[in-house]
């Protein structure tokens, strides 16, 4: 399996070493982006890491955003079939699409959606709970689910961290950062990124539009107090990462 | 070295997952998506096909010039000229007013020679700033055979009756809907029409909403709505075969949504006046002259893919 050119994005996150025990584990993973540059490779890119055949990982995947073939058309040409991991019990995927959470209790949905998860983790065998992830596709997307009550989506959240404690499951999100740049109390995502213990931020490069770069990640670890900044070209079935200056 | 062998394999190859033939006025692309055309040639080649088929293209207007009523009615016209469904809201008491500015397909220039005489571009086209260094044979050799799929259309020639007067066309006026759940269940009705699924596609529709903003009696909680009116169509465009186009004024909305509409887009444009007579532009641009506006690619639609 060629992960020579990922490293840079899995050693930021530790997960070029072993990924049994999944290293992520009992973490909140928040990937921001904006919209000249998409986050969402990322979030492809951790799918495929967490259904790895090495591992025995179980993914819950909550979609705000795109359709189940959307995702499993990508990650095909990963190397990852969906599919068949969906058969095998190690990918759950949440189609909330159509999800509109009713006018008076925005909260309703989202306990619904709360109660699922919890009830999908807890269905699992017990040696599996520590290595569930759930990935959810984007925040935004949510916040418009709930017209725009996104205290109820923060209660939301703070529920599905209680988990990474309970459970021992990590937690990772797609948000759009420019959203809230232009706000005046980005309280939301301000405390989405305080909740994060790995902050991956997809900017654009300074310099504008480029070929051979599509833009910046810059990958902040909490837990071992380390920030990694690298360059990354997208392509069909693999993320190059590398340092400024090399391609 | 080794003698010419059959190789026999396991592998056979499966045809029923050919590539389907679909109706007129639809292309298929890669990674499994059908494209439609933008009705503007030189537009679909930029993007790389046209419009995708289940995708949400959103236009940001100029508040100071109506470019992207050209963008919508060569998609419209478009659309009409190939036989495909047409949905079309605007904020006016009669829509059905605006099908009458339409532009009818030019006229085939198979006869005339390869030169293109300047008079003669009386159409929408796109300049791009490297045009030129691309060879003319390059740029022609897709013209023949391509009415099928995509046409140059003749802003000055109205379209004719017969095509607006169909039954495929349906005007929804916004002034009618006191919330947008009226738009929502039109939207929804038509796109009844072309649900997706793996077959070929005999028919295609296509939705243009001009100038979506908030209608005049503001309420709290408006531009929720409307975001999650915007979400609502593009889930339900995304397991049609359509496309919807919506533009709006981003200087009526807060920067803040205004971002949140540019994420809910698969395709994002913008249009923008030029001034005239502004000098340094005419020294940075061939063709200055004839140019009437900006129009800028943000994002490209990326469905079943996650490169462009």
């Amino acid at each position: 399996m060629n992960q020579r050119s990922s490293n840079l994005l899995d050693e930021a996150l530790g997960l070029d070493q072993v990924i049994e025990p999944w290293p992520l584990r009992g973490q909140v993973v928040a990937i921001e982006d904006q919209v000249e540059t998409s986050g969402s490779f990322v979030l492809h890119h951790l799918l495929k890491r967490s259904l790895s055949p090495n591992s025995s990982n179980v993914t819950i995947f909550i979609a705000f955003s795109q359709p189940f073939s959307h995702y499993d058309r990508i990650l095909r040409k990963l190397g990852c079939n969906l599919v068949s991991q969906r058969d095998n019990s190690r990918f759950f995927f949440f189609d909330m699409l159509k999800l509109q959470c009713p006018g008076i209790t925005p909260e309703g949905g989202l306990i619904a959606l709360y109660g699922k998860i919890h009830k999908t983790i807890s269905a699992l065998p017990e040696i599996s709970w520590k290595n569930v992830s759930i990935i959810i596709d984007d925040l935004s997307l949510m916040e418009v689910a709930a017209n725009g009550s996104s205290d109820y989506v923060l209660d939301f959240l703070h529920y599905c961290r209680t988990l990474t404690s309970e459970f021992d499951c990590s937690l990772i999100t797609l948000n759009h950062e420019d959203i809230y740049s232009s706000e005046d109390r980005p309280t939301f995502f301000i405390q989405m990124e305080y909740l994060a213990d790995i902050l991956i931020k997809a900017e654009p490069l300074a310099t504008g539009l480029a070929t051979d770069v599509h833009g910046q990640l810059t990958v902040s670890n909490k837990g071992r107090n380390k920030v990694s900044n690298f360059h990354f070209k997208v392509k069909e079935n693999v993320v190059e990462c590398f340092y400024p200056g090399r391609s | 070295m080794a003698a010419a062998k059959t190789r026999t394999s396991t592998f056979s190859r499966n045809l029923s997952t050919a590539a389907p033939s679909h109706g007129p006025g639809l292309k298929c692309g890669p990674n499994g998506t059908v494209f439609l055309s933008s009705g503007i040639p030189d537009l679909d080649k930029i993007l790389g096909g046209g419009f995708p088929l289940g995708s949400l293209v959103m236009v940001m207007e100029d508040a100071e010039a109506p470019h992207h009523m050209l963008l919508l009615r060569n998609f419209m016209a478009q659309g009409l000229v190939l036989g495909q469904h047409l949905l079309y809201s605007s904020p006016a008491r009669d829509p059905r007013g605006f099908l009458g500015t339409l532009p009818s397909p030019a006229a085939s220039k198979d006869d005339k020679s390869r030169e293109r005489d300047p008079d003669q571009e009386k159409g929408l086209r796109i300049a791009w700033q490297y045009k030129k260094y691309f060879g003319e044979n390059q740029l022609d050799g897709q013209r023949d055979g391509k009415h099928e799929y995509s046409n140059e259309f003749d802003l000055r020639k109205p379209l004719e009756r017969h095509f607006i007067n169909g039954p495929r066309i349906d005007c929804v006026s916004i002034q009618d809907c006191p919330d947008l759940s009226t738009l929502r269940d039109r939207c929804a009705t038509f796109l009844s029409q072309f649900p997706r699924n793996d077959g070929s596609i005999s028919c295609a529709g296509r939705i243009a909403i001009q100038s979506f903003c908030a209608p005049q009696r503001a309420y709290s909680n408006m531009e929720w709505d409307m975001l999650s009116f915007i979400r609502s169509l593009k889930s339900m465009v995304r397991s049609s075969n359509s496309v919807a186009i919506i533009t709006f004024p981003p200087s009526l909305l807060s920067p803040s949504f205004c971002k949140r509409w540019q994420h809910m887009a698969d395709t994002l444009l913008s249009v923008k006046a030029i001034q005239d007579e502004d000098k340094e532009l005419a020294q940075l641009l061939t063709g200055y002259q004839d140019m009437v506006g900006f129009l800028n690619v943000h994002k490209v639609a990326r469905i079943n893919t996650q490169v462009y």
